[in-house]
């Protein structure tokens, strides 16, 4: 159950690389919807579809505070965990800012209570419990980004999308196999 | 053979008459807790709406949930023919809405519906 695989400084640089990317992908996306009526119209919706993901995210952060909060966590899961809820942030911030970047207004956080009483954290007792509600957000996540990807009118947004969902994956494997649990069985498992 | 045909066009009928015919709830919660469970769940507001109560419900109405103008103006009664209508195109079925989320298999559409027609 402790034995998680825990990022080491080399990782959270390659995260702040990663952002840039992302951040010059969003603009791109903007760039090329940025003429005439039917495009307003699919920023509009995309902005949607992005406003519904940082949503998400928000949940996910709240839900590693809840964790990190709960005194439930031991180290290295801990540690992980915080690594995982700065993913989070890292993309609600790339969210926030290509919604502004797109015209749009960026969905704000509930409270922490909000997200407690939604997520049901009365009920974490145990490490494992706060490992299965990671897990079950996460895998919810990944297909809900998987899901969103041809609503996209924006090729350069869907990619993010994916890349968002990739993300979402890495951090669920590790959270399954820290409960003990195998591989899903054979290929495809997400998004199905 | 004569005889036979207002049997088959009985039976014809009767699995138009519900989509819910042969559909399966507990794949549907199977289907809902992988798809769904992202933005949604049963009890809750979470990104999406809460589903319970859902069937037999004015599109819009979930409480405290704060829904775009295209869904609260509709005048949509989720049941079966306009959930699977949502879940198949929610775009074509309110434009405007927020939901970038589609089912594209009826299969799958029939078996959630059918979950969700059990959360009251």
């Amino acid at each position: 159950m402790n034995q998680l695989i825990v990022p080491g400084r080399r990782g959270f640089l390659s995260g702040t690389a990663r952002l840039s990317a992302v951040a010059v992908a969003l603009l791109a996306g903007k760039e090329a919807l940025a003429a005439g009526h039917a495009a307003a119209q699919a920023d509009s919706k995309d902005v949607d579809i992005l406003n519904v993901a940082l949503g998400l995210e928000w949940e996910g952060i709240n839900a590693y505070t809840l964790g990190a909060q709960s005194g439930l966590l031991q180290k290295p899961v801990l540690d992980t965990a915080v690594r995982f809820q700065a993913d989070h942030k890292e993309h609600a911030d790339t969210l926030a800012g290509a919604i502004r970047k797109m015209g749009g207004k960026p969905v704000e956080a509930k409270s922490l209570a909000d997200y407690a009483k939604a997520l049901k954290a009365d009920t974490l007792k145990t490490q494992a419990d706060v490992l299965n509600l990671a897990v079950r957000l996460e895998l919810g996540a990944t297909n809900a980004y998987l899901g969103v990807i041809p609503a996209f009118k924006s090729p350069a947004l869907a990619q993010v999308a994916a890349r968002l969902a990739a993300d979402e994956v890495m951090h669920w494997t590790i959270l399954n196999s820290a409960l003990g649990r195998p591989l899903p069985a054979g290929g495809m498992p997400f998004g199905a | 053979m004569k005889k036979s045909l207002p049997w088959a066009c009985a039976v014809v009928l009767a699995a138009q008459a519900s989509f819910s015919f042969g559909a399966d709830a507990a794949r549907g919660k199977q289907l809902y807790e992988s798809r769904c469970i992202g933005c949604h769940s049963i009890e809750d507001n979470r990104a999406g709406p809460a589903h319970k109560g859902v069937f037999g419900r004015k599109a819009g109405m979930a409480k405290g949930f704060d829904y775009s103008p295209a869904v609260k103006s509709s005048r949509l009664i989720w049941n079966e023919r306009t959930l699977d209508r949502w879940l198949a195109n929610p775009e074509a079925t309110i434009p405007g809405n927020k939901m970038g989320f589609a089912v594209p298999d009826a299969l799958d559409r029939a078996d959630l519906i059918e979950y969700l027609r059990t959360a009251k």
